[in-house]
């Protein structure tokens, strides 16, 4: 038998020839691993300031991105920021991801009364715009990051339904389905072998898409003072309490908001990457 | 036709229904006692249950629901717990402001959308495309809170143009003394629709030059032009749906640009109602807001089906 590299290989090769899919790729593993090892690369702790340092502007000896409200070093909150922020873009959405592609594949498998029973439900969570929702249930539950993460799985969860849902619903009623069926093979190792290699690019691409989403709505509700709480090092919640100083510190104010931006722009150009070489149409 | 406006219109009662049990359900996930918010912790008992009374805060949660139900169809949404005051009085002038912001936003958003996307769909691989590529990308990217901080620097600090929050303090009128503070906090809205329909329309422009009508039209010796009414015309009921819900998303979603700018609109209200504990009021800005979506939805789909009649076929998406 002829060994066909599969389909996952095919869909790396081509990312591989992609130098946007490199850089941005190569951005979001700096930030990430950076985030991750942030105690074994900087010896600085996050968390300790000096009232006669506050505010100091970047490029300041000793702080080379200056020192926030309280005199604690940018470069150390910012890093460790990513920890946080970065939990708010994927945390939620791969969450969402394991519950809404469950329910996507049963509503979309099993059709009929269970489809319209599962679909109109989450229709009702359809009529809440995005944001809206994300900020009455955290708003409801109370700050903290647990909340936050909860509010945001909740709100992607009928999104990534309805992604999953449709395509299965479309791969349902191929032939090949109908021949397992016919073989009688159960429903289970149905959808496990015919029906979710299929609907899986799709899904999966979509699910790439909420990552930047997700991070600049949970950073969002940090920003509101209903996400983390001070003095943990987020970039919503550092872009928050260094407001005061946007007329004196303009430099200083804006820099947590350009690491989010970096971050979800990496997320996007990546996911669009993916999206080209999986040439899936949206 | 009217049957299916009629079928449309049926479908959304349950679905606003649904909407209104979330929105009074949400409340009582939270942990704190609404009572919490007005009386001090040290009020003697009594005093807690008479208040208690007074805003039915004794009775069984469904009959709490189906009073706030009755009452909210008669256009009673309760009193602002903080304030004493009415909440629809509460909620008149921001829901004012925040529809001025939503519109100007989406109007904005969709007009530099229609014309980014279109010419990027058009004119592939060309300078104008990238340019497209670009403004999409960034439109969906960029944390517009973190925008309006930059603007704000950019526009109020250093070139010292327009003001940097707040609204106009004499009564509301179209002229420049009110439309210099809805500048910024508009412009910085723009960003989400502009991306997303710059990109909506792009992939539909570009999918359909290379159907085998236009390639018809192209062939029969057609102005670029006259394609491009043709074009336009398939593309419209999608940019419409993507556009109309994009002015539901900003309404519900202006609250982090509001807070930015303390544009006194329903986001305000809302931060505030949430901070104070201000339950009814919460309850009342989340119902009406998801109220105006959903007949927004409402709208949408039916002048879609009025441009569109293979729209009419199914109320159902199956």
């Amino acid at each position: 038998m002829i060994e066909h590299p599969s389909y996952w290989t095919h869909v790396f090769t081509k990312l591989s020839k992609n130098k946007i899919a490199w850089l941005s790729g190569g951005l979001l593993t700096v930030i990430l691993l950076s985030a991750f090892f942030a105690p074994l690369i900087l010896s600085t702790d996050p968390y300790r300031g000096a009232m006669l340092n506050r505010l100091n502007p970047v490029l300041t000896s000793g702080h080379l991105l200056g020192t926030d409200e309280l005199g604690r070093d940018m470069l150390t909150r910012l890093i460790y920021g990513g920890r946080i922020s970065i939990l708010l873009g994927m945390a939620p959405v791969i969450l969402a991801f394991i519950i809404g592609s469950c329910i996507g594949l049963i509503a979309g498998f099993m059709g009929g009364k269970i489809n319209m029973l599962i679909m109109r439900t989450m229709d009702v969570f359809y009529a809440f715009p995005s944001v809206l929702l994300a900020v009455s249930i955290s708003g409801a539950l109370g700050p903290g990051i647990v909340n936050s993460l909860l509010a945001l799985t909740i709100v992607f969860i009928p999104q990534i339904v309805r992604v999953c849902e449709s395509s299965t619903t479309q791969v349902r009623q191929l032939d090949f389905v109908s021949a397992a069926k016919m073989s009688g093979a159960s429903t289970f190792s149905i959808i496990r072998v015919h029906v979710f290699p299929n609907i899986i690019g799709p899904v999966f691409v979509y699910t790439t898409s909420l990552f930047s989403v997700s991070m600049i709505l949970g950073s969002g509700l940090s920003f509101l003072g209903l996400g983390i709480k001070p003095p943990e090092p987020e970039w919503g919640l550092m872009l928050n309490t260094l407001r005061p100083a946007l007329y004196t510190h303009p430099g200083l104010a804006v820099l947590p908001g350009l690491f989010i931006f970096i971050t979800s722009i990496s997320f996007n150009l990546l996911s669009d990457c993916f999206n080209t070489a999986m040439d899936i149409k949206k | 036709m009217f049957l299916y406006v009629l079928k449309r219109l049926i479908y959304s009662i349950p679905i606003a229904l649904s909407v209104s049990a979330i929105t009074f359900s949400l409340v009582y996930l939270a942990s704190g006692d609404p009572i919490s918010a007005i009386a001090p912790s040290d009020a003697p008992e009594e005093i807690i249950q008479s208040l208690k009374t007074q805003y039915g805060l004794d009775q069984p949660l469904p009959i709490q629901y189906f009073k706030w139900v009755a009452r909210a169809v008669h256009g009673d949404l309760g009193v602002s717990i903080a304030s004493g005051r009415p909440v629809l009085s509460e909620l008149g002038t921001s829901l004012r402001n925040t529809v001025c912001l939503a519109l100007i936003a989406s109007f904005i958003g969709i007009s530099l959308g229609c014309l980014l996307g279109s010419l990027g769909g058009l004119y592939q691989d060309t300078f104008i495309d990238k340019i497209s590529t670009f403004v999409s990308l960034i439109g969906v990217s960029i944390p517009h809170y973190w925008l309006g901080l930059l603007l704000t620097i950019l526009f109020s600090v250093w070139l010292g143009w327009l003001p940097s929050m707040g609204a106009s303090s004499s009564p509301f009128a179209f002229d420049f003394e009110h439309l210099k503070f809805m500048i910024l906090p508009a412009l910085t809205l723009s960003v989400i629709p502009t991306g997303i329909i710059t990109r909506t329309v792009k992939s539909i422009v570009s999918e359909m030059i290379s159907k085998e009508f236009v390639v018809a039209l192209q062939a029969r010796g057609l102005s670029q032009f006259t394609i491009f009414k043709h074009i336009a015309k398939n593309a419209l009921p999608t940019v419409l749906a993507v556009g109309g819900l994009q002015i539901g998303y900003l309404m519900g979603g202006s609250i982090l640009v509001e807070t930015v700018f303390s544009w006194p609109g329903t986001g305000y209200l809302l931060n505030i109602a949430i901070f104070q504990r201000d339950i009814p009021l919460l309850q009342g800005i989340v119902l009406v807001l998801c109220l105006i979506f959903v007949i927004l939805n409402l709208f949408v789909d039916v002048l879609q089906s009025l441009i569109d009649p293979r729209m009419r076929r199914g109320v159902n998406h199956d």
